[in-house]
């Protein structure tokens, strides 16, 4: 499958905007990711290795949490798997932290 | 008496109304009962930054008859890369009156409202209720949530939009049946974790982009037709120019919209896990203050620009990492090395040093570095800072001859 990465996170993939990845479920692809640019760990998945809340998974156009599978939906090699992360800027400034 | 439904009274156009939306009142889609409803419409414009000027301006232009405005800043050069409502000439006023000036000289019959403040748990409610609908052109988490609620509290239509470097977002929230930002994204990134646009850049002509889309669907609304970005998210990406939706659905378990567990506004700060905003005011809450005393972030110490140039001057330096880019590297830097954030697990090699040397870390306002130094925390150094403020707070206060970014 293939797998849209955004740009927040291109920084852990070598700036690639989308990676080829072998798996037959969603979740073993994003393990596979996961495998294959270890820096992306900590920012898809908590310490206990659940998605974050605050990046979605979409298979094509569903997000995967709504899937009756979930993450174990089957993925076939033409379908699209898109990491949406949630983006703040208007954008005019940001205090610094 | 007449069999037809009493309809809300419109308002009338002048003359010179018709003649000025000629081209909306041939659109039989808009037409002359259209127009009138835009001119009936108020709209409030939470913002008025990248999105909220394209926004503001394509909403004014078309005949929208009240405009709200809600901003605390004042114009600054680095804004009119993208900020178009902004001129040279109103760099240091406020964007409020910066952006009414604009207005008002594209559509003198457009009712402006300026509301010059921090929108806030404690007056959104109250600003909200005057609107019809609410565009969120905001930058950063803790406004998107609160706008979000608030929409929800007051069943006010949220025209969303988000950016960030070549890519956006544009939805419909906060309507009747669909869903809310909150089904989208239950909780926020922790602070750090994502960079702003601040700290991540954002190609200028973006925000025209996603903010035109947000006013398209605030004029959709307002008439009634077509389909509005209502339960679909919209994914922009400039560099491929490729656009994609999403399906959103509505989260029963929604603490706003599905079970209403929430029923009042709550701490965004809180929520987000940032610090609360001084009480000097926010036009001085942009950098940490010299003699301030700064606290320990998650375990690694801050260190401000006036200690770092103190040890610096008396000899003493720690090692100084630089983990910004390398384009940024070219505009600017103070002389230490440079591993990009994203590429410091695969360079430590690179650090030949004993793990209990003292590190500072830099980047451009501190957001990066601090996460970078955590990076280095986990791996095994002992002693790290993070420069507070960054490379910004060392032009700012250390050699004001440094060009800022
Ligand atoms: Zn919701």
């Amino acid at each position: 499958m293939n797998i849209h990465i955004p740009t927040p996170l291109r920084a852990y993939t070598d700036k690639q905007e989308t990676v080829s990845i072998p798996g037959a479920t969603v979740a073993e692809g994003l393990a596979a990711l996961v495998a294959a640019h270890p820096a992306l760990q900590q920012h898809l998945f908590t310490s206990e290795g659940k998605l974050r809340s605050f990046v979605n998974v979409y298979l094509n156009d569903d997000d995967v949490r709504w899937l009756p599978a979930g993450q174990a939906t089957a993925v076939s090699p033409g379908d699209e798997l898109s990491i949406i992360p949630s983006i703040a800027g208007g954008c005019s400034k940001e205090p610094s932290i | 008496m007449s069999a037809t439904v009493e309809q809300p009274e419109l308002p009338k156009l002048s003359n010179e109304e018709v003649a000025r939306y000629s081209r909306h009142l041939i659109l039989p889609e808009v037409g002359m009962e259209g127009q009138k409803k835009l001119k009936a419409a108020r709209v409030l414009c939470v913002g008025t930054g990248g999105l909220g000027a394209p926004l503001a301006l394509y909403l004014t232009a078309a005949g929208v008859g009240t405009i709200g405005l809600v901003d605390f800043d004042v114009v600054e050069e680095s804004n009119l890369q993208r900020q178009v409502i902004h001129s040279q000439a109103t760099v240091g006023r406020l964007k409020v009156d910066s952006a009414e000036l604009t207005l008002k000289g594209l559509n003198r019959n457009t009712n402006i409202i300026k509301h010059n403040t921090m929108l806030t748990s404690a007056n959104a409610l109250e600003i909200f209720k005057d609107y019809d609908v609410i565009a969120d052109g905001t930058d950063n988490f803790q406004t998107r949530y609160l706008v979000n609620d608030a929409c929800v509290l007051t069943g006010k239509p949220n025209a969303y939009g988000s950016i960030f470097r070549f890519e956006g977002q544009a939805s419909v929230f906060a309507t009747e049946d669909g869903p809310c930002y909150r089904c989208l994204y239950p909780e926020p990134p922790p602070p750090g974790l994502v960079p702003s646009c601040a700290e991540g850049g954002v190609l200028g002509i973006l925000p025209g982009l996603v903010g035109v889309i947000q006013a398209t669907e605030v004029i959709k609304l307002i008439l009634g037709i077509g389909e509005p970005l209502i339960g679909r998210l919209l994914l922009v990406d400039a560099l491929g120019m490729s656009f994609r939706t999403m399906k959103l659905r509505k989260n029963p378990e929604c603490p706003v919209c599905g079970t209403r567990q929430i029923t009042e506004l709550i701490d965004y700060d809180q929520f987000c896990g940032v610090p609360k905003p001084t009480g000097t005011g926010p036009l001085e809450a942009t950098s940490p203050g010299p003699a301030a005393d700064l606290p320990i972030v998650d375990g690694i110490p801050q260190i401000s620009v006036e200690q770092l140039k103190a040890r610096m001057d008396a000899g003493s330096a720690p090692f100084i990492l630089d983990v910004r880019e390398p384009h940024e590297y070219a505009i600017v830097d103070i002389g230490a090395p440079l591993i990009p954030v994203g590429e410091l697990t695969r360079n430590l090699h690179r650090l030949t040093f004993p793990k209990t040397t003292e590190i500072v870390v830099h980047c451009k306002s501190g957001a990066r570095s601090q996460r970078a130094a955590l990076i280095l925390k986990e791996n095994g150094f002992t002693n790290v800072s993070n420069l507070a403020g960054g490379i910004l707070a060392w032009a700012d206060r250390i050699n004001k001859n440094l060009p800022k970014y």
